[in-house]
Order: C-alpha cells, then sequence, then structure tokens
C-alpha cells in the first residue's frame, strides 16, 4: 500500500505518515500528558522519572532530555506534540522555529517580517543537495 | 427552514489569540493584521447568524495519536476551552446546537458520511481563535456553534474533493433542517505555513492567491488539487486549507466573494480572510 510517497522529496519537512506515527508513538503521547498542568509540574521537578511512565527508546529520552528538536522529529515525533513540550520550557512557536532552522529568534522573526521563507529553491531534496554541494566546493 | 447565509475563510494561528487576550492589537507588530478585520467583522455583526458550524482542526488537544478521526461531529451542550499547554485561553465556553448537530448527523451518515460523533469535548485555538477574528471579545459567543473537527495532523488527512464533497453534503443537511436558524460556516486553518524542521518559516504568498481565486470560482478544480502539493507549495502545515473546501462545499457553486484579506506575517504563517456569500 501507498508505495507513492512523492513527499519524501520535499526538503527538511517530516510528513507525518504512518511509518513515523508508529515510531513516535510514546514521544508524542509524553508530550500529549504536558497539556496538563499537573503532569507539567511532576516533569520540571524530575524529567528523568516523569519520563520512566512511556516506554521510549534510550535515543527517544535523550533527545527529549537535550531538547534536540529535529532529532525528536527524526524519531517520530510531530510538531504539534513536540510544541507541547517547547511550551513547556516557555518557549513560543517563533522560538521553536528558530531553534529548528538553527538561527537566532532574531533572524527568524526578521525573515518572517521580510516575508518568510520562500517557496523558490526550497520545493525539491535536489535543490537542497545542489546548495550543499556549492558550500561544500567553495 | 434553516438558511445557510454566509461563509467564512480564516486561519487560525495561535498567537493571534494571544495577541486578542493580552491586548497587543495595536502593537506595530500586530496592528497591521487587525488593521484589516473590521470589514470581516461588520459583515458577521450585520449577519448576527444564529449558529456557526466550525470547520476546524484539533491541534493534539482533544484527539492524541490514541483515536484519530477523521472527521468528528460536536454533539455536545458545551464544549470547554483547552489547556493546550500552556493554560486556557480566557474566552467564553462555546454553547452547542445539540440538535441541529443530530440532523447534521443522521442526515451526514445516511448520506454516506461517516462521521464520528463527540460528545464531550474541550476545543481548542483551532475553533477559538476564528470565533475571535469574527466576534472580537464579548462576554459570551454571539451565536452556538456546531464544531466539526478534521484531521490534518495525521498524514493522511481527507482528500481535498472528499471535504468538498462532505461541504456539499452539510449543505443538503442545512437545507433539510425544519428549524428556522441562520447559518454561518466557518473554513479555518492555514493558508500557507510550516511549522517543523528546517524548512520552517516556508511561506507561499502566489500560491495562496492562486488557490484562494479557484477555491471563490472554480472550487471543482481546487478540489483536485492533490496532497503533495499542498505540502510542498503551501508548507507541511499548510495542508489545513483542506478544510476551506468543506466550507466551500455547503457554498452554492457561483459565490460572492465580499472580502479578502491576507497579512504577512502572523507569527509563522500567511494569514488568510476571506468572507462569501451565495449567488
Amino acid at each position: 500500500m501507498t508505495a507513492d510517497r512523492e513527499y519524501d522529496d520535499i526538503p527538511g519537512t517530516f510528513v507525518f505518515d504512518g511509518r513515523r506515527s508508529r515510531q513516535g508513538y510514546w514521544i508524542n503521547q509524553f508530550c500529549m500528558s504536558l497539556r496538563h498542568e499537573v503532569n507539567r509540574e511532576a516533569f520540571r521537578a524530575d524529567e528523568a522519572g516523569y519520563l520512566d511512565r512511556f516506554p521510549l527508546t534510550a535515543e527517544q529520552r535523550e533527545a527529549i532530555l537535550q531538547r534536540e528538536w529535529i532529532r525528536l522529529l527524526e524519531l517520530g515525533g510531530n510538531i504539534y506534540y513536540t510544541f507541547k513540550l517547547a511550551a513547556c520550557d516557555g518557549l513560543t512557536f517563533q522560538q521553536l522555529a528558530a531553534k529548528q532552522t538553527g538561527v537566532s529568534e532574531e533572524e527568524y522573526v526578521g525573515m518572517m517580517l521580510g516575508g518568510g521563507r520562500p517557496i523558490d529553491g526550497n520545493r525539491n531534496t535536489s535543490e537542497w543537495a545542489s546548495v550543499q554541494e556549492g558550500a561544500d566546493r567553495g | 427552514m434553516a438558511e445557510l447565509v454566509g461563509a467564512i475563510g480564516t486561519s487560525h494561528i495561535p498567537a493571534v489569540g494571544v495577541a486578542i487576550d493580552k491586548g497587543r492589537t495595536q502593537d506595530d507588530y500586530w496592528k497591521p493584521y487587525f488593521d484589516k478585520l473590521p470589514p470581516a467583522r461588520e459583515w458577521m455583526a450585520k449577519l448576527n447568524p444564529d449558529v456557526c458550524i466550525v470547520v476546524y482542526n484539533d491541534h493534539a488537544t482533544a484527539f492524541s495519536l490514541e483515536l484519530i478521526p477523521t472527521f468528528a461531529l460536536g454533539m455536545a451542550e458545551r464544549f470547554g476551552i483547552a489547556d493546550e499547554g500552556f493554560g486556557p485561553r480566557p474566552v467564553p465556553d462555546v454553547m452547542g446546537h445539540p440538535e441541529l448537530a443530530w440532523h447534521l448527523a443522521e442526515s451526514l451518515i445516511l448520506d454516506e458520511f461517516d462521521m464520528t460523533l463527540v460528545n464531550e469535548m474541550e476545543v481548542d485555538h483551532g475553533l477559538t481563535v476564528p470565533l475571535s477574528v469574527a466576534y472580537g471579545q464579548p462576554d459570551a459567543w454571539p451565536c452556538k456553534v456546531v464544531p466539526l473537527a478534521v484531521n490534518v495532523v495525521q498524514y493522511p488527512p481527507p482528500t481535498g474533493n472528499r471535504c468538498f464533497r462532505l461541504g456539499q453534503a452539510i449543505r443538503r443537511a442545512i437545507d433539510s433542517y425544519p428549524g428556522g436558524e441562520r447559518i454561518v460556516i466557518f473554513g479555518t486553518g492555514g493558508m500557507s505555513h510550516q511549522l517543523q524542521a528546517q524548512r520552517a518559516g516556508l511561506i507561499n504568498t502566489e500560491w495562496d492567491s492562486r488557490f484562494l481565486d479557484l477555491l471563490v470560482n472554480d472550487p471543482e478544480a481546487a478540489a483536485k488539487i492533490e496532497h503533495v502539493e499542498y505540502l510542498r507549495e503551501a508548507g507541511s502545515e499548510g495542508i489545513e486549507l483542506v478544510m476551506w473546501l468543506i466550507m466551500r462545499g455547503a457554498m452554492n457553486p457561483h459565490v460572492n466573494e465580499i472580502y479578502r484579506a491576507t497579512h504577512v506575517p502572523t507569527s509563522n504563517t500567511h494569514n488568510g480572510l476571506l468572507v462569501l456569500e451565495n449567488a
């Protein structure tokens, strides 16, 4: 089924399909638990102990504890869920976006005020690969 | 008989709710966006519908990965305001319309749209921000609301075509409802935005404009847009725009565009606002 995953060709994007949903189920259900203040307090008081409530892999635990935002997506996290972890830390969506894209909040906000990240050059992984090759050569 | 008197499309960006709730709408950052709202708000005030059917998506709030309904209809008398992870918005509870909701459920399911029926549910910014966009900050929302939550978080969301056909079925249900209610339907979410990963911040105003043009004037063509095009051109979270096709499907084939406004940026998003009446 679903042999066509044309969207895997979109650069810098993790489409949250069934593969990712299965892989990241407990990352996301952990994040979901932070919807409740009592759980946010318990997590803040003892992060590692709180994570014992969820059958996470060692890599997933580490990515949560280290706030490795891209790694969390690679391991099956979904942005609406991982944002609950970010919000628990007091981050806004723009601050999380800046962290994911590896720039300062000022740079990210400046990019958005300038009209956002343009679509040209950002449609296909091949476009990013050529930029990367150029950078490597340069 | 009940009557569908109009439609609104609007983004449902959480930061817009925060700006309203914290009194920041006249700040330099926000004023240009909020200055574009009055024509839509005046239209709503003049129309003063009895009920709004709000098509929105839940953002890991009422539904987690534990249960993922593609189309969920809110049946309750009252919907509380959810704590999404940073405290609930200070807005009034949303009052439902169980009688209309049950009519919609029966009509839609017998019309072969297999809705999930939800008797207890809190609502998040996806539903409350559009109400704030349309009504500002009243002590109580001036309309009853039938929430229609659409899964757009877990891939795949329903197709644009399925959404459009559901909208048409909603219209048949409204037209067969014996009450005298005057109804507005909301399509919410979008437009182009991407919140996740290294491509976060993507905006594609040209694509959004073309989408709005098609939605208004050639909705059958808009309904044919495939998921991969939304994901690639409008950003991974821009696929929320399929929900606007439910709103459009409920309207007549020909509509009058009463008002359109767009704004970049609102937080991470190209914000859209569209008001339609049946021609």
